[in-house]
């Protein structure tokens, strides 16, 4: 399992997975504006209690601060960025340019994503690019690495070292088709998966027992996405309003059960209990926290887990 | 067909706004289908104008005339006559894009505006409804996708299965709009021809970037226009 990186060293994330460790990755939202600062603080509370952070590319499609540019200052910060590309964005050009520059600067791990549709940013108007797909944009990365080629076929004088990421989403219709788009991410040359965030454990405990029954989770690693909840309010959102996430009533019911001051601690109870399971289930090999804006609670969030402390490699 | 939706009304006023003498071109073949740019809406965009200019005290001499197909030189060739006898100072052009190009090619001394916004190729659902089907991308793919364009039916026009945003069988965009990828699998299923997209599709060129042109088998460009 997992490319040795030609050029490069290892990622921290790559020797955690390879090294028979539960990962654990963070995320990181980069501001929508210039303050450095910011990401600094926000990086704080992940520093000691990740082993990688995702640094998100205009999520939402909303404009923020670049991808590369945020995953510089955290690197400066002594943490290791995950750097997120979306195909909504950058035709092939800019992005090969972008990730030999990611490379250049030290970024070591990226998550090749689509991206959500422009009709939701801040700017709804703008002309979505997808010259190339998640899928394709995997393959691509792989080739730069592996082959030393860009997408055209042409030389790279020194190649990037990446390990590379995919997401997937366990929960979207068709059902039956999202094991197959794993495997075709596996193929495409994913080394690692984070997955959409899981609240209905049933269905992921299915979809992880074919992804096993069928090889893949041989052929690569899965981080399982968490992302505790804060509010009933937030609960009802992700139920409703976010596309492809499925929130089953149980969860809303556990929340709404308890005081309202108490409701955020219940989310990360729940976070907990999930990782808990996550550690002794066959074919994950780590979780993702996703703690939207909540940076500051993943130290505790991390505590409380038993992921702490983060293998020092 | 291709399909096209008139222009608002005050864009088109703005246009026309310093022209007295205009003739408005319509066109009898799929804009008139797709109730756009046909007779009729010739005679209602015609009839606005005149009222909407008399009432700004900035009077409008306005002809309408519609010919089979604007598209094609040899229904063109029937303006010739009114045009050079009209002494119109723009004209207006009902028809879709190409339609539009066509005419003002061949008049190319005078203004030609555009009445329409054409959208695309499209089917008729029911009277009035139009959805578009293709994008005419040079790069045909409904061989594997079961006969359903992704590159116009996917919000991002993915080529290796739904995107993470799929809802219920829904674009992520809106759930009047179903997925794309969804139906596709649905019907290779029921074709019992899933394989056809288990494999990775892998990057294509766009070849709608450039102006494209089309040489059947067997022809050739006639000299006197040959570049």
């Amino acid at each position: 399992m997992s490319t040795e990186t030609k050029v490069n060293p290892k990622s921290n994330l790559e020797k955690v997975l390879t090294g028979g460790h539960f990962a654990f990755t963070g995320e990181l939202g980069p501001p929508r504006g210039t303050d450095a600062q910011e990401v600094k603080e926000k990086a704080r509370f992940l520093k000691g209690n990740v082993d990688s952070v995702n640094i998100t590319d205009n999520q939402t499609a909303v404009v923020r601060m670049s991808s590369w540019a945020a995953s510089l200052l955290i690197l400066e910060e002594g943490l290791e960025p995950n750097y997120q590309m979306v195909c909504r964005d950058r035709n092939r050009l800019a992005m090969q340019a972008d990730i030999l520059g990611g490379a250049a600067l030290g970024i070591k791990n990226m998550l090749c994503l689509s991206g959500d549709h422009q009709q939701f940013g801040d700017h709804p108007d703008a002309k979505g690019v997808f010259d190339i797909d998640s899928i394709q944009l995997i393959a691509m990365v792989k080739q730069m690495r592996d082959e030393g080629k860009f997408l055209s076929g042409g030389e790279i004088e020194h190649p990037p070292g990446m390990f590379i990421g995919a997401a997937s989403n366990p929960f979207a219709e068709p059902f039956e088709w999202r094991v197959d788009r794993l495997a075709k991410k596996i193929e495409a040359g994913a080394d690692f998966i984070q997955t959409q965030c899981i609240y209905n454990m049933d269905r992921f405990r299915e979809f992880i027992h074919v992804a096993n029954e069928e090889g893949l989770t041989d052929q690569v690693y899965i981080l399982a996405g968490v992302t505790p909840m804060k509010s009933i309010g937030m609960a009802r959102y992700m139920k409703s309003k976010v596309p492809g996430m499925d929130v089953p009533d149980e969860i809303i019911d556990r929340l709404k059960g308890v005081e309202k001051k108490k409701v955020a601690d219940e989310g990360i109870r729940i976070a907990c209990e999930q990782i808990e399971e996550f550690k002794e289930m066959k074919g994950v090999h780590g979780v993702h926290m996703m703690a939207i804006e909540w940076e500051h609670k993943v130290p505790e969030i991390a505590e409380r887990a038993g992921v702490l402390p983060r293998p020092g490699l | 067909m291709i399909v096209a939706n008139r222009k608002p009304f005050a864009e088109i006023k703005e246009m026309l706004e310093g022209y007295t003498k205009v003739l408005n071109v319509g066109c009898g073949t799929c804009v008139s289908v797709c109730l756009t740019g046909g007779e009729k809406e010739v005679e209602i965009l015609n009839t606005e104008l005149e009222m909407a200019r008399r009432l700004d005290d900035n009077p409008i001499d306005i002809h309408g005339h519609t010919i089979e197909r604007q598209c094609d030189r040899e229904y063109l060739a029937e303006l010739d006559e009114k045009i050079a006898e009209g002494e119109f100072d723009a004209l207006m052009s009902m028809a879709c894009g190409v339609g539009i190009q066509f005419l003002a090619e061949r008049y190319p001394d005078i203004p030609t505006f555009p009445a329409v916004d054409t959208s695309g190729l499209a089917v008729n659902q029911a009277v009035g409804w139009y959805e578009e089907r293709c994008r005419s991308c040079s790069q045909c793919v409904l061989g594997f996708t079961g006969g359903i364009c992704p590159i116009t039916l996917c919000a991002k026009g993915l080529l290796n299965g739904p995107c993470g945003g799929t809802n219920m069988g829904n674009c992520e965009i809106s759930n009047d709009q179903p997925c794309a990828w969804f139906r596709i699998y649905e019907r290779l299923k029921g074709q019992d021809r899933l394989d056809a997209i288990k494999s990775i599709n892998v990057s294509r060129g766009w070849k709608d970037q450039s102006p494209r042109d089309l040489l059947q088998p067997g022809y050739k460009k006639p000299e006197s226009m040959a570049k």
